[in-house]
């Protein structure tokens, strides 16, 4: 009897325990480490390097989340994941949040339950293809094989495009960035196609970027992102405004190096003042204290920043602001106010 | 709660007999220990399963299969005669991932076979050299690990052989790259024709060699001549209906594979995904195979060689008729773990992106849907039916073969 009391409770136990995952904020503070679902590796975006340290666009992201809730950047453990597993692993708790470049969608936020931050680089799908070939549109690749990512928006995008052009081509699925890149150099495939900004890093590690060339169609919307599980309105909120504070930061002229001069003392810039907690309460408001986008800030600078020391024009990967330029400079980034 | 306990004190002298006497039997305390057990694994997995459908409630996903009519989205390589394009739902989808395995795992078990038991009567050869060289061979493929022999073989193919247009080519007929071996094939409804007259003879063959047998071994029996029963049956279900539907397929029109633009068009192509996860699934459970081949004929006593060769039986006989049949009783077994092996190895088809079930309905289906629940039951149970199905017949098998007790 007391054996079957015992089961009992065990089940019950456990039942409870796994269902009770609401505070997000509470568990990561409790552990004093952000666990972040990045990609196995995409350079220019989330790689290690030779001693295991992680850098990136995306692995900024999640150092800035880090540093506003725990106060620490480094206080982040990456969780590499492909395509295919990302959303289970973040669905089941093994991550907090997650800086994939990943696609913003419909099905993805209502079906597959995330909550997705705001757009942190606004991408299209594009072709990559030898220059050895001589072709010069994607409507001249009736027939090719074109190397794919499984799990992709970039899968669904292709056999529209495809099916829509009516011409033929041969998918040759592959699980991860990497192994892409061996088939397509390999000669498996004609074409690798995926996110051109993914195009760009993956051609940067190539020993001739020059013999390849990304054809001129962007074939689709892909609005990238982070993303956090449904349900947790007070997670979602902070990585929501740790995103947005970043953008701000660039737009109101803070930088990783003057932030903490700014933070000093309310200046005549009420924005700037909200932004670094010398004015208003916002941080209580997220359940952070008033430094959170101060320290965010601090870890890796402001978005402009994180952007031109991970994939900018002077990086290999030599990506231009284009659409990801701040909306006063011509792009459409734009964030909303803190206020 | 206390005052039953009171109360079960106060009467406990004579009870606690019963209870002692009940413990110390011990047929009744194993059955006891075994009920418990029992429940508390019921309770385990239903803690489980409630603990599984109230985490998916909490996300708010329902369980439901209705995804699987809806469009799937994706293309897929290998169709194997399908009507599959990206709007076809994720029905059709599992299908052909079906028929990959199949077709992989089918290939795989006829080639690992053939391959096992030409290794097993090589590990057994008296010539020095055979015998090592089977042996070196086992013993590497066995002790690495599939996944990294398939990896091997698809990159061995991919980046040796040449790109499309430098392809070797076979009489201008067939062509080997790197995307493939195109060959020509029947055009289109002929190749149907002549799958159904083949299957249509060989049904027709087994027929006939029934009562062949049957008839043969009444003619033994009544007069002692004996006829080779084996060589005219094989002829009958297997070589004359391959050499029929051959003589069909020459006198009708075939589709040639030609280079067009980026890759051959027309006629059929084996990938090199297929040949990378067949070849490496076939070589890897061969040598395992071959090992229990190997102890299967070593299992039959010298002896019964022997004694064979006293009562004047040939060598040939001998190996068929007392050898063989011993050694199979020994071989099928293993055998059987063998061919489930192979059936869930070709899971690893995914590492190489050839679209088997794995890959289909449990990789970019349940990706694009998020119904991980739903697709990993279905993965789960077809892989679940296609060994039981194995299972089956060989056990059918074994039970033909094993020693009948008089």
């Amino acid at each position: 009897m007391r054996s079957i009391k015992y089961a009992a409770a065990v089940a019950a136990l456990s039942a409870t325990a796994l269902s009770a995952q609401a505070a997000t904020l509470d568990d990561v503070k409790a552990r004093g480490e952000l666990n972040c679902v990045v990609s196995t590796g995409v350079a220019g975006f989330a790689f290690p390097d030779d001693s295991g340290k992680w850098s990136g666009f995306d692995v900024d992201f999640c150092r800035a989340v880090a540093a506003a809730v725990v106060g620490d950047g480094q206080k982040v453990k990456f969780v590499p994941t492909t395509g295919k597993t990302r959303f289970t692993v973040l669905n089941s708790g093994e991550g907090d949040i997650l800086f994939r470049n990943t696609t913003e969608t419909m099905s993805r936020d209502a079906d597959l339950k995330l909550s997705f931050l705001p757009v942190n680089y606004y991408d299209g799908q594009g072709f990559m293809v030898p220059t050895a070939l001589g072709v010069t549109s994607a409507k001249d690749l009736d027939g090719a094989s074109v190397c794919i990512q499984t799990g992709t928006t970039t899968e669904l995008n292709l056999a529209d495009f495809f099916r829509i052009n009516n011409i033929s081509y041969e998918p040759v699925p592959v699980e991860t960035n990497a192994e892409a890149q061996t088939n397509y150099l390999g000669g498996r495939c004609d074409v690798y196609t995926t996110d051109a900004s993914g195009l760009a890093s993956t051609r940067s590690t190539f020993e001739n970027p020059d013999e390849h060339a990304i054809l001129p169609e962007i074939i689709s919307k892909e609005p990238l992102g982070g993303a956090v599980r449904h349900g947790d309105d007070q997670w979602f909120d902070i990585g929501k405004w740790v995103v947005n504070a970043l953008i701000a930061a660039e737009e109101l002229g803070i930088t990783q190096a003057n932030a903490a001069e700014m933070a000093k003392e309310a200046g005549d810039n009420p924005s700037v003042n909200r932004l670094l907690g010398s004015e208003g309460e916002f941080g209580s408001m997220i359940g952070l204290d008033g430094q959170w986008a101060l320290r965010a800030i601090e870890a890796v600078g402001n978005y402009g920043e994180i952007f031109d020391r991970n994939i900018g024009p002077d990086t290999a990967i030599a990506l231009q602001r284009g659409l990801n330029a701040q909306w006063s400079d011509g792009g459409i980034l734009y964030a909303a106010p803190i206020r | 709660m206390s005052e039953q306990t009171v109360d079960s004190y106060t009467a406990a002298a004579p009870q606690r007999n019963v209870v002692s006497r009940i413990w110390n039997d011990k047929q009744t305390r194993s059955v006891i220990v075994q009920i418990i057990a029992l429940i508390l694994l019921l309770l385990f997995f239903g803690s489980m399963v409630r603990n599984a459908i109230a985490n998916l409630e909490a996300l708010g996903k329902g369980f439901s299969f209705s995804f699987l009519s809806t469009a799937s989205n994706y293309d897929i390589n290998q169709k194997l005669g399908w009507e599959y394009d990206s709007r076809s739902p994720h029905i059709k989808a599992t299908l052909v991932g079906i028929s990959n395995t199949l077709l992989v795992a089918v290939s795989g078990i006829i080639l690992s076979t053939v391959l096992g038991f030409i290794l097993g009567v090589l590990r057994l050869s008296k010539n020095w050299l055979t015998n090592k060289l089977a042996h070196v061979y086992i013993e590497y493929v066995r002790n690495v690990p599939v996944l990294l022999h398939i990896l091997l073989v698809h990159g061995i193919l991919v980046h040796s052989l040449p790109a499309p247009r430098e392809s070797k080519d076979l009489a201008e007929t067939f062509f080997l790259n790197k995307r493939g071996l195109f060959l020509p094939t029947p055009e289109t409804p002929f190749l149907g024709y002549a799958i159904l007259l083949f299957f249509g003879l060989v049904l027709a063959g087994l027929v006939f060699s029934y009562f062949f047998k049957r008839w043969a071994q009444r003619i033994q029996d009544e007069t002692g001549v004996g006829y080779p029963v084996f060589w005219i049956n094989l002829f009958a279900y297997l070589v004359l209906p391959i050499l029929v539907t051959v003589g069909f397929l020459l006198f009708v029109g075939w589709e040639q594979p030609e280079l067009k633009g980026f890759n051959f068009r027309g006629g059929g192509v084996i990938r090199p995904e297929f040949m990378a996860l067949w070849l490496a699934l076939s070589f890897y459970t061969a040598a395992f195979i071959g090992e229990i081949v190997r102890a299967g004929i070593t299992a039959v006593s010298k002896g019964q060689t022997e004694a064979s060769l006293a009562l004047g039986i040939p060598r040939g006989k001998t190996l068929s008729l007392v050898v063989i049949p011993q050694a199979l009783r020994v071989i099928v077994p293993p055998l059987t773990s063998q061919y489930l092996n192979i059936t869930k190895n070709s899971s690893l088809a995914i590492a190489i992106g050839y679209m088997d079930i794995t890959a289909t309905i449990g990789g970019i289906s349940l990706n694009q849907t998020g119904r991980e629940m739903e697709c990993m039951i279905i993965v789960m149970a077809l892989y679940l039916t296609f060994s039981l199905l194995i299972s089956m017949f060989m056990n059918w098998y074994n039970s033909r073969i094993k020693l009948v007790e008089r």
